[in-house]
């Protein structure tokens, strides 16, 4: 799940972190007050959507007049911003931060990541903030170093200097950075973070270290013991199909294709999408039933696929493990009476009581392809979406 | 011969009351399985499918002596579950359960490798080694005693590589589903080893899919330590870049980790790569009767 800067800026305070005094809009008449609030005379503007290269794309302006701050509220919000992160769409701004603006000697670069491959969580500094991080990693990178953490041990104030020296911080900064260091670390591990990057942490005309920005994902798999961060959840940064199936439990992904596919797991989903982009046809989505797949699970597949206008068959591919297939066949039939399914449906059962699930659907009264076999049951598919 | 498991191997079944442990534990029983018991905290003394329930793994390594754990308790207890088995001495812990958070995962994954113990798992399907013993959720009757090992991060996808050596008539030696989180128990590497050193796999399969480096790394290891040949099927070349599919471990980011990087690294180091999932087990024929 990710967070909004200004969220994520929220628990930065929460631990310590130095961000600026700051406050976030819903309506633009409101900006006014904002500024006065946090006072001084110039200030900065960020629409709060959840992708990065907002700057680039005018969602991020520096202001001189609270009059200014409200035009760029009521340009922004309510819109949608395209950056180089959104698809074509964009991403709506629903929020704007107003910060008191903060002057800037050095830009720098700091996130920390959990790494597949050490199977840490890894932090990664560099000199060279404010910019794409992957280009200096590929032109540069002794510019960069990677700190990984053990699990046991926590973070260190030796691995804390050892940043230190690749960010170029003096004997000040490294005072001021240790404690951020590990604070950034406690935070991470408390709140259950996958990601946390800092881009960019700057230090100010008078010396200090201080966190532009703060982007933040947090480990669905752990929102049940956060509940605080689940409070921050904002559905509205994600495709409304997606979410619906979110709350579900299905896993649902859009996608620019005809053919709905209703699989159950991710592994098969995406090798059911491979075979009828094989075969010549173009998925609709990926959607992912689970391995619990109950007939009230099934129809609401059935729902969100055929959300889509663009899909004009459906492909249920289904091989039962935990599922069985005859639970899977009278959820498909449930399903196409009460959405009334008037597109064809192409059927694939394997597995757990395939036969039975087969027979099902072939005593049905309904136009269905039942087909056993994966290659035959795309092919089937792609010719009736043409 | 086979890898992990055989007829042999005491399995003892964690969260064994629930009922998704209840209905995959009556099937393993049912395949031969030599389940000696279960694990219920608050349910010891009581008997479930006819087997000894205890409140812990201590008391059950006194009494039925297991020498391999099957995990069925929530994703928040699992850290718990698999600590509680590999401080007794378990050797081999298969965790089905999914939804296991990361950090939970780091921490786990590196008591386990200091105690120097197998871990499969979590959010997999389990491990079955046909004819012997069956610790998982695959269905039994897709699988056939033979020659081809399989590996695989995904659970469905496993089964569809089953299935096709099966109707083949190749067979599996053991088949392992490592599972698709970011931190897992074991890796390809780790069960790519076993299969290299089994003398009844011929041959292995490896099914793969998009997001990290496990599959590139695999390659390099295939390449210097593999003499069997080695088929695979990379899952989620459709994919669009930045979208998690389903799997956390199923996304590519940074352009990083995509379906044709890994492809084009396992054919440099001498994988048979199937280009389509329909055609696992007939690259395997391909490969075999060469």
């Amino acid at each position: 799940m990710n967070l909004h800067e200004f969220q994520g800026k929220e628990l930065f305070a929460q631990y310590g972190l130095p961000v600026s005094n700051s406050k976030v809009i819903y309506e633009a008449e409101d900006a006014f007050k904002a500024c006065r609030d946090i006072g001084g005379s110039k200030w900065v503007v960020k629409a709060q959507v959840h992708a990065g290269g907002r700057g680039k794309a005018g969602g991020v302006e520096l202001v001189d007049t609270p009059e200014e701050a409200t035009s760029f509220a009521k340009k922004w919000l309510g819109k949608r911003l395209i950056t180089y992160q959104t698809d074509e769409k964009g991403q709506l701004v629903n929020s704007v931060l107003i910060e008191e603006c903060t002057d800037i000697a050095e830009e720098l670069y700091l996130s920390a990541v959990i790494d597949r491959e050490s199977q840490r969580v890894v932090f990664i500094g560099s000199s060279e903030g404010g910019v794409n991080i992957e280009e200096v990693a590929k032109n540069s990178p002794e510019k960069i170093i990677y700190e990984s953490i053990d699990p046991l041990c926590g973070a260190q104030g030796f691995q804390a200097r050892k940043i230190a020296k690749v960010l170029k911080l003096n004997n000040e900064q490294t005072k001021q950075f240790t404690p951020m260091f590990k604070n950034l670390m406690k935070l991470f591990v408390e709140k259950d973070l996958s990601l946390l990057e800092i881009n960019p942490l700057v230090i100010t005309s008078g010396g200090l270290l201080h966190c532009l920005d703060a982007k933040i994902n947090i480990d669905s798999n752990a929102i049940y013991r956060q509940p605080e961060i689940a409070q921050m959840h904002d559905p509205s940064q994600e495709d409304p199909r997606e979410s619906e199936a979110a709350k579900n439990d299905l896993s649902y992904v859009s996608l620019d294709g005809n053919i709905g596919c209703m699989v159950n797991g991710a592994g098969l989903a995406m090798g059911t999408m491979d075979t009828i982009k094989y075969f010549g046809g173009n998925p609709a989505n990926f959607l992912d039933v689970g391995g619990t797949a109950t007939q009230e699970r099934v129809s609401k597949a059935f729902k969100i696929i055929l959300d889509d206008p663009e899909v004009r068959v459906v492909l249920v591919n289904i091989f039962g493990g935990i599922v069985r297939c005859d639970l899977i066949a009278e959820g498909v039939l449930a399903a196409i009476e009460e959405v009334g399914v008037e597109i064809p449906v192409v059927v694939r059962l394997e597995g757990n009581n395939a036969d039975l699930g087969s027979e099902i659907l072939s005593k049905a009264n309904i136009k269905i392809e039942s087909i056993n076999n994966l290659g035959d049951a795309a092919k089937k598919a792609v010719e009736l979406a043409k | 011969m086979s890898i992990l498991v055989n007829k042999d191997t005491r399995v003892i079944v964690q969260g064994f009351t629930g009922s998704q442990a209840t209905l995959h534990s009556e099937q393993a029983i049912e395949y031969g399985t030599n389940i000696v018991g279960g694990i219920t905290p608050g349910k010891g003394g009581q008997t479930h499918l006819g087997k000894p329930v205890f409140d812990t793994m201590d008391e059950a390594v006194k009494s039925v002596k297991p020498n391999a754990s099957l995990i069925f308790v929530p994703a928040p207890f699992c850290k718990d579950s698999i600590l509680e088995a590999a401080e007794s001495g378990i050797e081999l812990i298969v965790c089905i359960t999914e939804g296991v958070p990361t950090l939970d995962m780091l921490d786990v994954k590196k008591r386990v490798d200091e105690l120097g113990l197998t871990l499969i798992g979590p959010n997999c399907p389990g491990l079955i080694t046909p004819g012997e013993a069956k610790l998982g959720i695959m269905p039994a009757s897709i699988h056939m005693q033979g020659s081809i090992g399989i590996i695989s991060r995904s659970g469905t996808l496993t089964y569809e590589a089953v299935k096709q050596t099966t109707d083949l008539g190749f067979g599996q030696s053991s088949c392992v589903g490592i599972g698709g989180d970011p931190i897992p128990g074991s890796s390809f590497i780790d069960i790519l080893e076993l299969f290299e050193n089994d003398p009844q796999t011929k041959a292995i399969v490896m099914v793969g899919e998009i997001g990290g480096t496990a599959e590139e790394d695999a390659a390099e290891f295939i390449k210097n330590n593999v003499s069997k040949p080695v088929i695979s099927y990379i899952a989620g070349q459709t994919a669009p870049a930045g979208k998690r599919m389903g799997h956390a471990g199923a996304i590519i980011a940074g352009g990083k980790g995509t379906a044709a990087d890994k492809i084009s690294k396992l054919k440099e180091c001498g994988v048979h790569v199937a280009d389509n999932l329909t055609e696992i087990g007939s690259t395997v024929a391909k490969v075999i009767n060469k």
